[in-house]
Formats: structure tokens, C-alpha cells, sequence
């Protein structure tokens, strides 16, 4: 949100406020607090719990006394395939950003430069629309292409009867494919925010002093959309490191990630413990990447607005 | 140039689409192990209409929808109302506050929700899919109708005080009409947002009770036949549709327009 808000002065003006109605904090209170005493109770309280379960050797409601530890969170060590899951994890969530990344650019690019008015608007509305749709219906829709016999192959057979199959359902491609399906929307988005804002003067001027192609996208257009790039990639990494149902339905058996061991934690295992310290390390690990980049995110925020 | 970059455009387009309508027409394909070549039939769709459990999880989607946009609209509302009339103390940090819920991986939230309600005898099923919902909703409103507001100018308002009216009179009368659009935009989000939503739903959903994405997910790993295309394909119409109306009510500055 942007900081201005806060340099705003109280919408009424004092003198007219005071005489006939309630104190205005109570009022202010009032509006408040349906909508914060519902994060408390669905978010925040919910959280601070599994921030505590993830200390405690068993869960509460079973019959083993409960008591303080930290063994969950060194599963890591005790447990080392989890050291590759995560490994995993980390490259499915870089590859997937980089794809998204490199395809959203590009898009967002000739969406500000070769479009305008109404086209430009309806294109937007059109790449946009995916995105509001249910992510696990649009991965299910990926099985209908991707498996042996589904689209991919019906298309290879159609112009070379022979072949085999090519279709790579249950891969570790294949999960990063749907995945860039459903948060390429999110990237067009940021960098188009960050790149229709650029002067067509700028680029004309580069091109006048003799720039090339290659100049004015690595000096001039790519430095303009490096905030866009960023809040985009961030908005694409982090709920793909947490992502559960793309692995396992366009994975099969090799999509086991952070995201599979911690919901298995609670749905199979009822290890609930150890599931939410796995999920608490993961969230430190958001944490950091937003740290890192938030002043990178604070600039392209300042920019949108 | 414009020609590659309009072929680009073109390319992500078909990306972007071309699973979704695959697996839409492969709902009216006849065979049901998904063989070719294509045969039309509307089988799948009057199988659907048989299948008792899809329809009372669409009927949940439906309802929980409708409940969590009435509830996530008017405490989203209310909250947008003060956060940008009234003077607030700290107000930057209940801005941030209205950030985990979409920032945080929902996989993280859902199993948090798990927890804490079944630890405090909550438990699981409508009433707590419910409260998981609105949640996740709330911040999307407060933060479509708190742009909204800032279209509308305050002091209009100050104006109906000055020549007598109540302050809340005013709002009534002068900036809550301005708002509506938005405020509808809003009401259209959060029941999309409910409307897919599925992580959460899925920790929070018993065997009896579930909605719509939670029975297509657990069709899909027990092996699945086109009726499933057929309810998604229903399902994507829907939420596309309420999307579109959404555009066209809440577009960027579309509120300004009418001012």
C-alpha cells in the first residue's frame, strides 16, 4: 500500500466531529475489529499454534506427555533425505521463477509496445482470466495433454504417424510446466506495471545515439522492468515452494517436494509436529527472500503507484 | 517487429489456453479412458447429473461462496472505510497485517487452521471452511474498496457535515452510492476467491462435508473419467464469468467514470 496514506489528515475536521457523536476512536475501533479480530482468529492464533506444536515431542491430544523440544527442527540432519527433497524443491521453485521470468518479460514487453487501446486491454483481460480460475482444474487439464496418448501426441502423430510417445506426464518437467502455467499471469502482469510507464522518448532517444536492439533492452528496458521482474518472481517462488497439488498430480511418484512431506505430516503421517516445523523453516525461508528483496519491493511499489 | 511480438502474444495465448480447452472438449468425448478419435456425446454431462456427491459439493462451493462474499464484504468494508477516513494509529502495521493471508503459502495457513481448530474443539467441516475463507478474502476487499475510496473525495462528505447532515448520514448518503461499484467488485472477488480455493478447503473438509475442488482433487487420485471434465468445465464457465463481470464493474478506474 502506498506510504502516502499516511501523510493524510483525518477526513472530518476536528471542530465539526466533536459534538454529536461517539468518541471517534470507538467508532474506528468498531469498524476495525470485525475484520482484525477475524485474521486473529483464523490466521494469527492459528499460526502462533503451530509455532508452539512444532516444539512439543508429540501432539497434545494424544496420551504421551507432552514435552519441550527442538528435534523436529533438526530433521534436517536426523532425516537426510529431506536435505534433497528440499534440494528439489529449491530447483523446481528457480526453474519455474526463470521460465516465468524469461516467457513473462518478453510478453509484457510486446504487450506495452505492439498493442494499445482496446486490443491491449482485452489481451490483459484474456492472459488475466486463467489466473482467477481453479489452479487444480487447470493442472488436471495438463494430464489430458501431457500423458501417453493425450494431446501432445496426438499433435506428434498427426504429422509423423510412427512415432512414439513424447508425452511426459509424471516428470519433474511436467511439473514445472504447470506450474509456469499458473503464475506466468502473475509475471506478465508486474512487468507490464513496470514497463508501459517507459517514455517512448527514452527509447527513441537511445535508438537517435545509434543504440542497438540488444543495447536498448540491456541498458534501458530491462534496468525499468527490474522491479516488476522482482515483485513477480517473488510472487511466483514463494507459494511454488509451497505448492503440494501440482507435484503430486503431474508428478506421480517423482513429484515428492517440501510441499508433499508437510501436508503427508498432517493428512497420512499425523506427525503434526514435525509438519509444522518443516512448515516454519519453510517460512523462514520466505521470510529471508522477502527481506532480501524488499527494498527492491518497496522501490517497485513506490513506482505502481 | 510489432508482427513477432503480436505472434509472441499469440503463442502465450495458446499456452495459456490450450489445456484448458483440451480438457474441455475431452468432456464431450464419448470415450471414457479419454480415446480418439473424437466422438461427441453429452454422456459425461448426463452422468453428472446422477452423481450425488458432485452436486451437493457444488451446491457447498456455491453456498460457502455466497456466505464468505456477504461477510469478507462487509467487514472488508468497514475496515477500508477506516483505515482510509478515520485516523488511525498504526496504521502502516494493520496494512502489513493484511498481507499474510495472501502471502503466505496456503499450505502453511490451511494446516496452521488444522491445528488450532482442532485443538480448540472448532473442528473441521463448514463452519471452519467458512472462517478459512472469509479470511482469505477479507484482504482482497479491503484492499479493492480501499482504492475505490481514494477516487472519492473526502471532502464531499465534509460537505453534507458542514450543511448539517451526521456524519454518518453522509457516508450513507454521499460516499456509500460513489462506492458501490467497488464495493460490488469486491463482493465478486471473494466469492471467486472462495469459489477456487482449495488448499485451505482441503485441510478443513471431513468426509461428509466437502466443496467442489476437494472432490475433484481426491477423483483425480483415484483414477478419473471425463465427468470430471465436465464439472471442471462447469466449474472454469462459472468463475470465469464472475471474473468477467468483475472486470467490467471494478475495471481500473472505472469508478472514476461515474464520478
Amino acid at each position: 500500500m502506498p506510504a502516502d496514506t499516511l501523510a493524510r489528515p483525518a477526513a472530518s475536521p476536528p471542530g465539526a466531529a466533536a459534538g454529536h457523536r461517539l468518541p471517534s476512536w470507538f467508532s474506528t475501533a468498531a469498524l476495525l475489529l470485525p475484520t482484525y479480530g477475524w485474521l486473529l482468529i483464523a490466521i494469527f492464533l492459528p499460526l502462533c499454534t503451530m509455532l508452539a506444536f512444532s516444539f512439543m515431542n508429540a501432539t497434545p491430544m494424544g496420551r504421551a506427555p507432552v514435552v519441550f523440544t527442538l528435534k523436529h527442527y533438526k530433521a534436517f540432519v536426523t532425516q537426510p533425505y529431506l536435505v534433497g527433497i528440499a534440494w528439489d524443491s529449491l530447483v523446481i521453485g528457480f526453474w519455474t521463477t526463470f521460465l516465468c521470468a524469461v516467457l513473462g518479460f518478453f510478453a509484457a514487453l510486446a504487450l506495452a509496445r505492439a498493442t494499445a487501446g482496446r486490443a491491449r486491454e482485452t489481451l490483459l483481460i484474456l492472459i488475466l482470466l486463467p489466473f482467477w480460475t481453479n489452479g487444480l482444474v487447470r493442472v488436471f487439464s495438463w494430464t489430458m495433454v501431457l500423458r501417453e496418448g493425450g494431446f501432445l501426441d496426438v499433435l506428434l502423430h498427426s504429422v509423423w504417424p510412427g512415432a512414439g510417445s513424447i508425452g511426459f506426464l509424471y516428470t519433474r518437467p511436467a511439473i514445472v510446466l504447470g506450474l509456469v502455467h499458473g503464475y506466468l499471469p502473475y509475471m506478465i502482469l508486474t512487468c507490464y506495471i513496470a514497463l508501459v510507464t517507459i517514455d517512448d522518448a527514452i527509447i527513441e532517444a537511445a535508438q537517435s545515439l545509434g543504440a542497438r536492439w540488444w543495447t536498448i533492452l540491456t541498458r534501458v528496458l530491462l534496468p525499468m522492468a527490474l522491479p516488476g521482474l522482482t515483485t513477480g518472481a517473488i510472487l511466483t517462488f514463494v507459494p511454488v515452494i509451497g505448492s503440494f497439488m501440482e507435484p503430486r498430480i503431474l508428478g506421480g511418484r517423482v513429484g515428492v517436494t517440501m510441499g508433499t512431506v508437510i501436508e503427508d505430516q498432517f493428512t497420512q503421517a499425523f506427525n503434526w509436529p514435525l509438519g509444522a516445523a518443516l512448515s516454519f523453516t519453510m517460512l523462514a525461508v520466505i521470510l529471508a527472500i522477502f527481506a532480501t528483496f524488499s527494498g527492491v519491493l518497496r522501490r517497485s511499489t513506490g513506482g505502481m503507484a | 517487429m510489432t508482427a513477432l511480438a503480436r505472434f509472441y502474444l499469440l503463442a502465450i495465448l495458446v499456452f495459456l489456453y490450450l489445456p484448458i480447452v483440451v480438457m474441455m472438449a475431452m468432456g464431450f468425448n464419448e470415450s471414457a479412458l479419454y480415446e480418439l478419435p473424437f466422438r461427441f456425446s453429452t454422456r459425461w454431462y448426463e452422468a453428472l447429473s446422477g452423481n450425488g456427491q458432485l452436486i451437493s459439493a457444488g451446491v457447498n462451493s456455491v453456498v460457502i461462496a455466497l456466505i464468505t462474499a456477504v461477510i469478507a464484504t462487509l467487514a472488508g468494508t468497514m475496515a477500508a472505510v477506516a483505515l482510509d477516513r478515520h485516523a488511525v494509529r498504526g496504521r502502516t502495521l494493520l496494512q502489513l497485517l493484511l498481507l499474510p493471508p495472501i502471502a503466505i503459502p496456503w499450505l502453511i495457513t490451511g494446516t496452521a487452521m488444522l491445528v488450532f481448530f482442532f485443538w480448540t474443539g472448532i473442528g473441521r467441516g463448514m463452519h471452519a471452511l467458512l472462517i478459512g475463507h472469509v479470511a482469505l478474502a477479507i484482504p482482497y476487499v479491503v484492499l479493492v474498496v480501499g482504492t475505490g475510496l481514494k477516487t472519492i473525495r473526502s471532502d464531499l462528505e465534509e460537505a453534507a457535515v458542514s450543511l448539517g447532515s451526521t456524519p454518518l448520514h453522509a457516508f450513507f448518503a454521499v460516499t456509500l452510492p460513489l462506492l458501490a461499484p467497488s464495493i460490488l467488485g469486491a463482493a465478486l472477488f471473494a466469492f471467486a476467491v472462495s469459489l477456487d480455493q482449495f488448499v485451505i478447503s482441503y485441510f478443513l473438509s471431513t468426509p461428509g462435508f466437502a466443496t467442489l475442488p476437494v472432490q475433484i482433487y481426491s477423483a483425480i487420485r483415484k483414477g478419473f473419467t471425463p465427468e470430471i471434465n465436465a464439472i471442471s468445465t462447469i466449474l472454469l464457465l462459472g468463475s470465469m464469468s464472475v471474473i468477467v463481470v468483475f472486470a467490467i464493474f471494478a475495471r481500473p478506474g472505472g469508478s472514476r467514470d461515474k464520478r
